[in-house]
């Protein structure tokens, strides 16, 4: 291992990361069919849907002609059949995580509404995906891709229900399924009833992939079935929802009572006793489904963040121009606002958190390209060994997860110190690859959508604040103020922030993700040698800090002596979600800047501004690692200490000394009274408290956390200069000479 | 029987980038050329266009697309451009800067062409810009004709029709916004795009995979063209200066802005 040292004088960016530079950083650049669904893509982003922006298209809540003319567009680009693999006519056979996932941010690049009607499609068709019997995925992917009229089959996911039912808690729902007929020896009728709220594609709907529970005793609980615009009954579309967002998607709440075979139940069923049990439970699917889905969601946001950097740049640099007296080679000319240190210092903010984003999302979808077929293999060999569903396969898995931990503990010792036959045998233990990947799974995914939009959507107000007047108007050049607003949304649908923030707080405390989380703050400690410019010690000290305070929160109670860390308790396990996000991103995009580094040196095509680019990455890493760690320093610290209670002037609340006691101890220490006083609060003899703020709070105990806190700040050494040196950066850059959307 | 159309393209800086002359070690250079996003050269392109629409409509023809460029640049033109038409690449690696020598350049290519396996030269028609949007001398594809010994060329061209004699009726641009009209007996002929009539095809991801082919293996295999711009000097390098004089003039009728506009265009 060998530290490398910073080259002096350092290069700077030269041009605005482009495909070859995301390609490297996002792990496709050796997937050309990837690069090349991607480029047509963005043809239609930033041709029709930017010109349909453009025109007002978004100013209408109604399912307008110009929307509709994008769904051609959408089909012809390959984007609706994107996830068709090649036996049905597709054209890319996955990953289809990552692949989802760069297509929903090239869309949302320009407007995330656009993105939004593809994405709902995708989700549409997850629950026959994840949950269907072979005979309904193969069907329903067929149809997907033709529908044997040159089009194709159109889905949407009505979960979401009318007030007061099913929303964040997915719990309750008022959508029911019955029994109409059901002949001896035939496949039973059912009837299906939903009224849905807020449900997408719902204008071009050919089916809709419901939620519902059983109206009938003959039906064992809930589950998913698929209703089709042509069942007999009604199929409502409903009215348009009157959004303020993703204006391009089509939403509406529809009113749905259709008679359906019981085939159409999703993943099937088995009668017991003379009773229909679905084989998934609408609870199981939805949690497979969002599983996934998710990360897209986390994406739309991230984009709309790198893609403010251009057109706010441009802004600052052209802001003076044109004006008498301000000619090109002067400072106000050539740098406009860009000669005043704040909106550069904001913009490097705005462009490091679309950056760990990014990063954030893309490696999540990689890991669930990863754990889709692991989970496959993993029921297979659950199967084999005799465990098919249920508490069996619970039991079974928890049987594996002592041996999932001995993998990670064999992991992180040393090759040549461990037992590599041991090692190798649980490396290829299906079931206990299965159990560590998803650990993080459950950790990425949440977070990705919880940090990537509702901080997404606070930087985003961050970024058209920086183009003044204009950032809040419609011309306002990429759209911002609509992002901005579009952020909201992405925050709130697939379940908002207070979900993925329940989720968290219970899949980050698992050992299975905590023994790797440990070694990943080791990973940084390493990095932080190999490469000190990217701030990895300030982030590994915050893990560190994290970690403690979880460990701390878990064993220690209130001034009431109520548990801390508690399901119950969100004021404790909410903000330590989202400070965990924080830690998490920045991870993500350290590991991106040094593949960029690794990987640019072998595309000729970067090597003239590599260095450039590197530099200005690993400046943006350190920004983003003290910003993290400032964060997580703040929440920790409020958490760790708040819960205690604050002393008032009494002599049982407040450590303090009367005027006596040090009297008396002057006799023993010599000198003591100068430094007590200075030290603790020193009550005279009059009870009188000394006249300051109030009486001092003291942390018996907490020395270790003290400790940890002070290290951290002292981790942030260099950072505001690495911000600096970014913010330079960004007056050199070159920048095209207008935005390249509309089109 | 059908055509063999081999189009020549090189690759531009993307025409929103901001274009700034520098002297490299090399001799003139654009600042930071690698690094900008680039596209296909733009009359190329309509050439690529209309070989591909040519070819669609004639039965047993054939597309090739000749480029030097920087290959890893040129793979990324690719990702768009073998969505639109139907052709295969022969992939030349080698600078697309505009301070290369025409002359050398339209060696390089003349012998790729050359080189073409089941060419057939009683069928071929050599396409390209009648410029390029980099060099602008009009001059490559005139002397890949002249090393091909193709004596028919035609600069300018707007339209290609085959007559039911399979005979070439072509137009050229002339002065005054005017087209020449030129029948030629059939190939082998050169023709120099100008902007076509055609629009440009949208991507289509089916037909980019089914180029992809023979895409990648031809960017694998390309090997340095050798080009090289030692000998010469370059007096002076710099972009089209940008104009702007603005009057603010009030109540202005339509007429009279519609008569100054046109009085500004004729000069
Ligand atoms: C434009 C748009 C498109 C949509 N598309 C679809 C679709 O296609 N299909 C579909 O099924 N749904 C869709 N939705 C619905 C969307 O998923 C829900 O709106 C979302 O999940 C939140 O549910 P709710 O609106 O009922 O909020 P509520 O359940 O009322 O929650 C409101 C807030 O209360 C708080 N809260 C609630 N419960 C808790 C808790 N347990 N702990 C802590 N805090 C809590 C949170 O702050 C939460 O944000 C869409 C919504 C919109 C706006």
């Amino acid at each position: 291992m060998s530290a490398t040292m910073q080259d002096s004088p350092r290069a700077t960016l030269q041009t605005l990361p482009g495909d070859d530079v995301r390609q490297i950083m996002w792990r496709f650049a050796e997937r050309y069919d990837i690069q090349m669904l991607l480029q047509s893509v963005r043809e239609v982003a930033r041709g029709p849907v930017a010109r349909l922006v453009a025109e007002g298209g978004r100013n209408s809540h109604e399912w307008t002609e110009g929307k509709q003319a994008l769904i051609k567009h959408f089909d012809e680009a390959g984007i609706t059949t994107a996830a068709v693999g090649p036996e049905y006519g597709g054209i890319v056979s996955g990953p289809y995580n990552l692949l989802l996932s760069l297509i929903s941010f090239e869309l949302a690049w320009v407007d995330a509404g656009a993105a939004t009607g593809s994405l709902a499609g995708f989700l549409a068709f997850a629950p026959i995906n994840e949950r269907g019997t072979p005979e309904q995925v193969a069907e329903y992917t067929q149809r997907t891709a033709s529908d044997g009229k040159g089009g194709h089959l159109r889905g949407a996911f009505g979960l979401t229900e009318p007030l007061p039912y099913v929303g964040v808690e997915t719990g309750t729902l008022a959508g029911k399924v019955r029994i109409v007929e059901w002949r001896d020896g035939q496949e039973p009728l059912l009837h299906v009833d939903k009224r849905g709220r807020f449900i997408t594609n719902m204008d071009l709907a050919n089916y809709v992939t419901v939620a519902v529970d059983s109206d009938d005793e003959r039906i064992k609980g809930s589950c998913m079935i698929i209703v089709e615009e042509t069942d007999p009954g009604t199929f409502d579309r409903g009215v348009p929802t009157k959004k303020l967002a993703h204006q391009l998607s089509s939403t509406r709440d529809p009113v749905i009572s259709v008679k359906v075979p019981a085939s159409r139940i999703i993943g099937g069923y088995t009668i017991e006793n003379g009773v229909i049990v679905p084989n998934y439970s609408h609870g199981k699917i939805i949690e497979a489904v969002f599983k996934h889905t998710r990360v897209s969601v986390g994406l739309l946001t991230a984009a709309k963040l790198l893609s403010a950097i251009e057109p706010v740049i441009r802004y600052q640099r052209e802001r003076f121009r044109g004006r008498p007296g301000i000619d090109p080679g002067t400072p106000r000319h050539d740098l406009g606002l860009q000669q005043r240190e704040d909106v550069l210092h904001r913009l490097i903010d705005v462009w490091a958190t679309g950056e760990a984003a990014a990063s954030l999302g893309f490696a999540a979808a990689r890991l669930f390209d990863v754990l889709d077929p692991l989970e496959k293999d993993k029921e297979r060999a659950l199967s084999e060994q005799g465990a098919k569903g249920g508490l069996s396969q619970v039991k079974a898995l928890q049987g594996s997860e002592k041996r999932a931990l001995e993998f990670l503990a064999l992991r992180a010792q040393p090759e040549s110190e461990r037992d590599n036959a041991r090692f190798q045998e649980l490396e290829s233990d299906t079931i206990v690859q299965y159990l560590i990947t998803d650990a993080v799974g459950n950790v990425l995914c949440p977070a990705c959508k919880l940090w990537n939009t509702g901080y997404g959507a606070t930087m985003m107000r961050e970024a058209l604040s920086l183009m003044g007047g204009y950032g809040i108007t419609e011309d306002c050049p990429g759209f911002l103020a609509q992002k901005w607003m579009d952020a909201q949304l992405e925050a709130t649908y697939e379940g908002p922030e207070a979900v993925q923030r329940r989720q968290l707080s219970l899949s980050m405390t698992l050992d299975l993700f905590i023994e790797q989380y440990k070694q990943w703050i080791l990973e940084m400690r390493r990095i932080a040698f190999e490469r000190p410019g990217t701030g990895a010690c300030s982030l590994a000290s915050a893990m560190e800090l994290w970690l403690y305070t979880l460990n701390h929160l878990r064993k220690s109670t209130d001034d009431f002596g109520k548990k801390l860390y508690n399901t119950p308790r969100q004021g404790v396990t909410f903000p330590l979600a989202d400070a965990l996000c924080w830690l998490l991103a920045t991870r993500e995009l350290i590991s991106d800047v040094i593949e960029l580094e690794i990987k640019g040196a072998e595309n000729p095509a970067l090597a003239e501004g590599l260095p450039g680019l590197v530099a200005f990455y690993t400046d943006l890493c350190h920004v983003q690692c003290a910003r993290a760690a400032g964060e997580v320093g703040k929440v920790c610290a409020e958490l760790v200490y708040g819960y205690n209670r604050h002393p008032s002037w009494d002599r049982d609340s407040c450590a303090c000394y009367s005027a006596e006691e040090l009297e008396s101890l002057e006799s023993i220490v010599p000198g003591i009274t100068p430094v007590a006083s200075g030290l603790v609060d020193v009550i005279g003899p009059d009870g009188a408290a000394p006249c300051k703020a109030g009486p001092c709070a003291h942390a018996e105990g907490l020395q270790t956390f003290q400790r940890l806190r002070a290290k951290l700040d002292g981790c942030l050494t260099g950072a505001r200069l690495a911000k600096d040196r970014a913010a330079y950066a960004l007056t050199e850059v070159m920048i095209p000479e207008v935005l390249d959307y509309p089109r | 029987m059908g055509f063999h159309i081999v189009v020549c393209a090189g690759i531009v800086p993307d025409p929103l980038q901001t274009l700034e002359p520098i002297t490299g070690p090399q001799g003139p250079a654009l600042k930071n050329e690698m690094m900008l996003p680039a596209v296909l050269d733009p009359w190329a392109k309509h050439a690529l266009f209309e070989a591909a629409h040519l070819a669609a409509k004639t039965p047993d023809s054939k597309v090739w697309l000749v480029s030097m460029a920087p290959k890893t640049k040129l793979q990324q033109v690719m990702m768009s451009i073998a969505q639109k038409a139907s052709f295969e690449l022969v992939a030349l690696d080698g600078p697309a800067s505009g301070f290369t020598d025409s002359q050398a350049v339209a060696e390089a290519l003349a012998a790729a062409i050359n080189a073409i396996s089941g060419l057939d030269r009683k069928r071929l028609l050599v396409f390209g810009g009648w410029e390029s949007a980099s060099r602008g001398a009009g001059a490559t594809l005139q002397i890949v004709g002249e090393r091909l010994g193709i004596v028919e060329q035609f600069q300018g061209v707007d339209e290609l029709s085959v007559t039911a004699s399979g005979s070439l009726r072509i137009l050229e641009r002339v002065e005054g916004g005017m087209h020449q009209i030129s029948h030629c007996d059939g190939p082998p002929a050169v023709l120099g795009w100008a902007t076509g009539s055609l629009p440009e095809p949208p991507n289509n991801p089916q037909v980019g995979m089914a180029n992809m082919r023979t895409l990648m293996p031809a960017l694998q295999k390309a090997t340095a063209a050798g080009v090289a711009v030692d000998g010469k000097s370059f007096t002076s390098v710099e972009v089209p200066k940008q104009r702007r004089d603005t009057r603010i003039v009030k109540d202005a009728s339509t007429d009279d802005i519609a008569r100054e506009i046109m009085e500004w265009i004729k000069g």
